[in-house]
């Protein structure tokens, strides 16, 4: 990965939320190392395609493993990696466009099967790489370069996606609250199963909403951006559809599932009740004599 | 022989008779006048067995005499499909048997002279035989080189080997999955090369349309993979339970930009094992994707061949890292060893161009360079080989995959004819073995014999500087030898 390398040649603009989310990830890998007493080659970042996936060459101290790969596909990228060595810690960092437009499909999947991994998602409701076209998140009649008229296309509630595709532990989270997101992202590396960290991360360039965030109180602006009330109970399914159903940014734990068991301890406990046996080639072949 | 229910298969089926051939027919159906046909009054003989829809039951046992084929050993497949637990079971069974017996003895009252089936060949010292499909050969093959994983999506006719996998591919660090999509599957595959897996999957034509994307990722990336492409007839569903080789040229390039994928193609249901065998230890040799290129009328044919000996296949594993700073991950003009994640030598995986230890960069040099790497690897490939035979001739036919087995018929009719043609065949597409390329090189006319619309290898072949021509047929069916050799002559001039 960089170690300040020179010719790497992408940097995000003045400000950017991602930022605060790549300080964030960096020290939660670092801890989490520390803490497991495990190599930090143990971590895997595989990196969607726009701003937010360039986070993985821009990683600084000690290198996890990354994979940068297509437009969309971290979460299929993931599973194989995850499935192949359960033993890695793998972390998605993507965005609004590549996470909900075009990988949407690729959510409930992963989340059914209860893949172990931990998704950061940077969302900054707009395609800021290809310089400013809409995103499923991109506020309705919001203005951009694809959405002339206004965006007629209703805004996604990505939280809403998450529950209703079956994630089992979400948090939302503000780029600008960099110790509260580490330790989000550090419980939700502990968390056995498919687990979400969707985070605002502005983006200044093309949708600045810092100012929308945080509000202005004292001017009678109430702030988007609210903490989940103490009151609220992660573990409870429908209290979290309740308050993502709310207008607005949640921020803190959503939802916490308590009975996780994740996909590849369902499929070692699944072979050890079947009793399968390892393959056997020559076994399968006198099987077929004739 | 021909067997036919309805009028509709007589008329599009009698041109294929042969002179000796009969004809059993359901004769409540349709009438016909023909000196070799067997008329059975199958509804008849169905209700009179006690089982109204026994009357194919019925003509099964009148083509089993006829071919000389064991009535005891229907009797058993009988038994055994239809005792289900249910209670009508044996009163099915009973009458089933009853219809079996009922079409042999109108066959025996016949009074035709009908050819036996050829008694099995037999041969000493050989290995014992197996019956096996094709791809459960491909299946064992690639477990023989030691597969580890295998993550794919139901497509016909390709999802006969995804079932295989998962029940016989186990053991503690193997996994086997269903994917949501193909796009999910490729990209499961990565993710698992990545992390030092061994892996596969099987697709058809439409999947491996989704799979473009990822399989380019795997390429720019140096990730090693197998893709099983059973090709079915295309374009979009096309034809998905006929056979066609028609994925050739999408098979070597399925994406977008400079890549040239290893293809192999297995010609029959024994080649498919040695086939899918090097399709491992190719993708782990020049670590990349390679694709294992079949086709439905051998991925599904049962065929007894020798049993293999997989001794004779060795284990090939991509060099793994010890992270030294002189191990950079895209370090030179070859291959690199290859740092495993959990240990020494982290570094980006990455699709996009990038510098030696995989940063993204669009500097000139470094996109030449490493262009230039890419294909160099390829260069490792070069054990591939040939089957050659009459060499001197001017022209050859030289067909590809599961022509080949209609073709070598074709051929050895021609020679025997007094024709002088020469013979070439590999299952290494690309790259083609190169002593092969530089004696193809030398011909008059190379005649390719193969299914698709397009004539796609023997374009490929033209390409690579081989006077070679097309022979096509386009049906969704394999060759017959008489079509094959009237066309090869009608090429000869």
């Amino acid at each position: 990965m960089a170690k300040r390398n020179p010719s790497y040649d992408f940097t995000w603009c003045p400000g950017c939320g991602d930022f605060g989310v790549k300080r964030a990830i960096e020290r939660a890998l670092t801890a989490r190392a520390s803490e497991k007493q495990e190599p930090i080659e143990n971590s895997v970042i595989v990196a969607g395609i726009g701003c937010s996936g360039n986070l993985v060459h821009l990683q600084e101290g000690p290198q996890p493993f990354g994979i940068h790969g297509i437009h969309g596909r971290t979460l299929p990228i993931a599973y194989g990696t995850k499935s192949a060595n359960p033993d890695l810690n793998v972390l998605v960092v993507s965005g609004d466009g590549d996470f909900l437009s075009i990988g949407g499909e690729h959510i409930a999947p992963q989340a059914r099967r209860n893949l172990d991994i931990t998704v950061v998602v940077m969302d900054n409701g707009i395609y800021g790489l290809t310089k400013g076209q809409a995103s499923p998140t991109t506020d309705l009649q919001e203005i951009t370069p694809t959405t002339k008229y206004g965006k007629l296309d209703d805004r996604m509630n990505p939280l809403m996606v998450y529950l209703g595709g079956g994630a089992r532990f979400i948090v939302s989270e503000l780029s600008t609250r960099i110790r509260p997101l580490q330790q989000a992202i550090e419980d939700a590396m502990d968390y056995p199963g498919f687990s979400i960290v969707h985070v605002q991360s502005p983006c200044t360039t093309y949708n600045d909403t810092y100012a929308a965030l945080k509000g202005d109180e004292a001017n009678g602006i109430k702030a988007l951006a609210q903490p989940i009330a103490d009151s609220h109970d992660p573990g409870d399914y429908f209290q979290a559809l309740a308050l993502a159903a709310q207008p607005g940014v949640p921020v803190g734990v959503l939802y916490k599932a308590d009975d996780t068991v994740p996909a590849h301890d369902r499929l070692t406990q699944a072979k050890q009740e079947a009793g399968i046996a390892s393959t056997d080639i020559e076994k399968l072949f006198d099987d077929m004599v004739i | 022989m021909l067997v036919c229910q309805n009028e509709y298969a007589y008329d599009a089926n009698l041109p294929e008779l042969s002179d000796e051939g009969i004809i059993v027919y359901n004769s409540q159906e349709f009438q016909i006048e023909h000196p070799r046909a067997l008329a059975l009054p199958t509804d008849d003989m169905a209700r009179e067995a006690g089982n109204v829809r026994a009357g194919t039951i019925v003509m099964i046992g009148a083509v089993a005499r006829a071919v000389g084929f064991s009535l005891e050993a229907l009797e058993t497949f009988i038994t055994a499909r239809w005792d289900r637990g249910r209670p009508g079971d044996a009163t099915i069974i009973e009458g089933n048997i009853k219809a079996l017996h009922l079409g042999a003895t109108a066959a025996d009252e016949s009074g035709f002279e009908i050819a036996q089936v050829d008694p099995p060949i037999e041969e000493s010292n050989a290995r014992e035989r197996i019956l096996i499909r094709g791809y459960e050969a491909a299946c064992l093959g690639a477990m023989a080189a030691g597969l580890d994983v295998f993550i794919g999506y139901p497509i016909s006719p390709a999802t006969t080997m995804l079932t295989y996998m998962e029940t016989n591919l186990n053991g503690d660090d193997k996994f086997v999955g269903q994917a949501s999509s193909e796009i999910e599957s490729i990209a499961a595959l990565i993710g698992a090369g990545f992390a030092g897996k061994k892996t596969m999957t099987s697709t058809a034509g439409p999947g491996l349309s989704l799979m473009g994307e990822g399989l380019g990722l795997a390429w720019m990336s140096e990730i090693p993979l197998v893709v099983a492409d059973v090709q079915r007839g295309g374009p979009a569903t096309g034809l998905p339970t006929k056979t066609e080789q028609s994925d050739f040229i999408m098979a070597m390039n399925p994406g977008h930009g400079d890549m040239s994928l290893p293809v192999i193609a297995p010609g029959n249901v024994e080649e498919a094992f040695w086939a899918t065998a090097k399709a491992v230890n190719w993708s782990e040799r020049y670590q990349g994707p390679v694709i294992l290129l079949t086709e439905m009328s051998v991925a599904e044919r049962a065929q007894d061949i020798e049993r293999p000996d997989t001794s004779l296949i060795s284990q090939e594993s991509r060099a793994i890292s010890d992270g030294s700073v002189e191990n950079r991950r895209y370090e030179g003009k070859g291959v690199s060893p290859f740092p495993v994640p959990g240990g020494p030598g982290a570094y980006v995986a990455n699709g996009s161009e990038h510098d030696e230890q995989g940063d993204t960069t669009h500097l000139a040099d470094v996109h030449i360079q490493m262009t230039e790497r890419r294909f160099a690897k390829l260069k490792t490939l070069n054990d591939g080989t040939f089957e050659a035979e009459n060499s001197s001739a001017s022209i050859a036919i030289m067909p590809w995959g599961g022509s080949k087995g209609s073709g070598r018929g074709a051929w050895q009719e021609l020679t025997s004819e007094g024709i002088d043609i020469g013979w070439y065949y590999t299952m290494y597409l690309n790259p083609l073995p190169e002593e092969l390329l530089s004696e193809l090189r030398t011909k008059d006319k190379v005649l390719v014999p193969e299914l698709n619309y397009m004539g796609q290898f023997a374009g490929h072949l033209r390409q690579l500087g081989v006077s070679a021509e097309t022979i096509n047929q386009y049906t969704g069916l394999p060759w017959r030898i008489s079509d094959l050799k009237d066309a090869i002559k009608g090429h000869l001039g």
